[in-house]
């Protein structure tokens, strides 16, 4: 049976990771490279990157990261943030990721998603979804695709979206709760878990983490394969191989 | 003594990965080449044969790089790693593509995991996708080092049904209990990606390197 995952995620501004970092083995906090072997060597499955770099020259400077990273960490690496074309896809591959994350550009253009797991396979394409909730108290739960950090509604169903993606070829779902994001109260469990029981691929679940239980609740009540966090590891609040035994204990098949 | 390691590149997939990896746990000294030259590949000592992708698009890109005898001369004469793709086509024939004609090296078929298999309940998924176990069926060199049923990462729809059990060299679960790894003489050939498989993988390219066969 498949382990289900573990993956930290790394913010990078201009080619450096943001959001302090405050290990104190390693000498440099904010190298991508460093802080990805770390996390490789603590057992983390997958490693995902997530360029939040804003102004389109610096672009480039991603590519670099993957490309450093991937010469040195061999574990299965993800690059997200502002890919719109094929092209873009193309060189992430190339510069050594295994997958690369489509948010924005799929809701603007859902074709892009086709065209690309046409080319590249299904197993390459993660589209990421940015849910929040719309509905009131005492309503049936309803969610929203939203761009912009969470700032823009796209006016599409999260359910109906996510189903419509992996009909598009998607290989993997993504999925973020806006209104759990940058909380340390946890994932919306009722999200995962309505998206994880609506689509045939793998869903990642993430948003809200904040303590080793909120994983295992992730898998087990949200249904998900694999759970994404990124503050819980930066901050060396728990590491990779901690939050692993810590699930295994509680009858999570991982990876020890 | 320094050694030459071919990876041959037929234009089926990111090699880097594979590239690096072997660089990573080959000596000092050592030269890890990417070609798609025979003549380099034959002269080389060992030879690591990738790949990802279609089986019949893998085929035609072997032919077109005229590395059909390449392929089978190293199989048959030097430590050889077959990875994921570079398995699959070494059998002797594939159902994707409504039946594809493989390089016949090995008796017997590459297979698609049935759709809807289940497996305590829920669905499966295809690509069998992730980390699963390998479990090892008896001893090998490249074994060594590496525990019983550890997981390595597999991204794959179609696995290989050898006609010989006994070149079997591990299998793994997923709905089916199919062949993960096959070893014969001077070849090894995998499903699942070593490169990718965080430190048991490097342990099993490490393995290669230095396996007197």
């Amino acid at each position: 049976m498949l382990a289900k995952r573990i993956i930290p995620c790394l913010d990078v501004d201009n080619g450096r990771v943001v959001k302090g970092v405050k290990f104190v083995d390693i000498r440099d906090a904010g190298d991508p490279v460093e802080v990805a072997r770390r996390y490789d060597r603590e057992g983390a499955d997958e490693i995902t990157f997530l360029d939040i770099t804003a102004s389109s020259d610096n672009r480039e400077t991603i590519v670099h990261v993957v490309e450093q990273v991937a010469s040195e960490v061999f574990i299965p690496l993800t690059v997200g943030g502002g890919i719109r074309t094929v092209d873009e896809v193309r060189r992430m591959l190339n510069a050594g990721a295994d997958k690369v994350g489509i948010n924005t550009a799929a809701v603007f253009n859902p074709e892009f998603v086709k065209e690309a797991t046409d080319r590249f396979g299904s197993q390459c394409i993660v589209v990421a979804i940015d849910a929040k909730r719309v509905s009131g108290d005492g309503e049936l739960p309803r969610w929203e695709v939203f761009t912009h950090g969470g700032r823009k509604s796209a006016g599409l169903d999260a359910i109906e979206w996510a189903k419509k993606m992996a009909d598009y070829g998607a290989g993997e779902i993504l999925l973020t709760s806006m209104d759990r994001d940058g909380t340390t109260i946890g994932f919306d469990l009722e999200l995962t878990r309505a998206i994880s029981r609506a689509v045939p691929i793998p869903v990642i679940a993430s948003g809200g983490v904040g303590n080793l239980d909120h994983l295992v609740a992730g898998v087990k009540e949200g249904e998900a394969d694999a759970v994404l966090a990124a503050s819980i590891f930066h901050f060396a609040q728990y590491s990779v191989g901690e939050a692993k035994q810590y699930m295994a204990e509680r009858g999570v098949e991982v990876r020890l | 003594m320094a050694q030459t390691i071919a990876v041959i590149d037929y234009g089926m997939g990111n090699l880097r990965s594979v590239a690096k990896a072997v660089e990573h746990v080959a000596a000092a000294g050592d030269r890890v080449l990417v070609t798609d030259d025979p003549g380099q590949i034959l002269s080389a000592d060992r030879v690591v044969f990738p790949g990802q992708g279609a089986a019949r698009d893998c085929m035609t890109a072997i032919s077109e790089h005229h590395l059909n005898q390449a392929i089978l001369d190293a199989a048959a004469s030097k430590p050889f790693l077959g990875i994921c793709m570079g398995l699959q086509v070494l059998m002797a024939s594939s159902e994707e593509n409504s039946g594809t004609g493989l390089l016949k090296l090995l008796p017997g078929q590459v297979r698609h995991f049935e759709r809807n298999m289940e497996d305590n309940g829920p669905r499966l998924q295809i690509p069998h996708m992730g980390w699963n176990k390998v479990h090892h069926i008896g001893d090998h060199p490249l074994w060594r080092d590496i525990q019983q049923d550890s997981r390595f990462y597999f991204v794959h729809s179609y696995f290989v049904v050898p006609q010989d059990q006994n070149i079997i060299a591990a299998t793994t679960d997923y709905g089916v209990d199919f062949t993960s790894a096959v070893a014969k003489d001077n070849l090894f050939a995998v499903q699942f990606h070593p490169e990718k498989s965080a430190r048991d993988g490097l342990t099993l390219l490490r393995n290669f390197v230095q396996w007197k066969v």
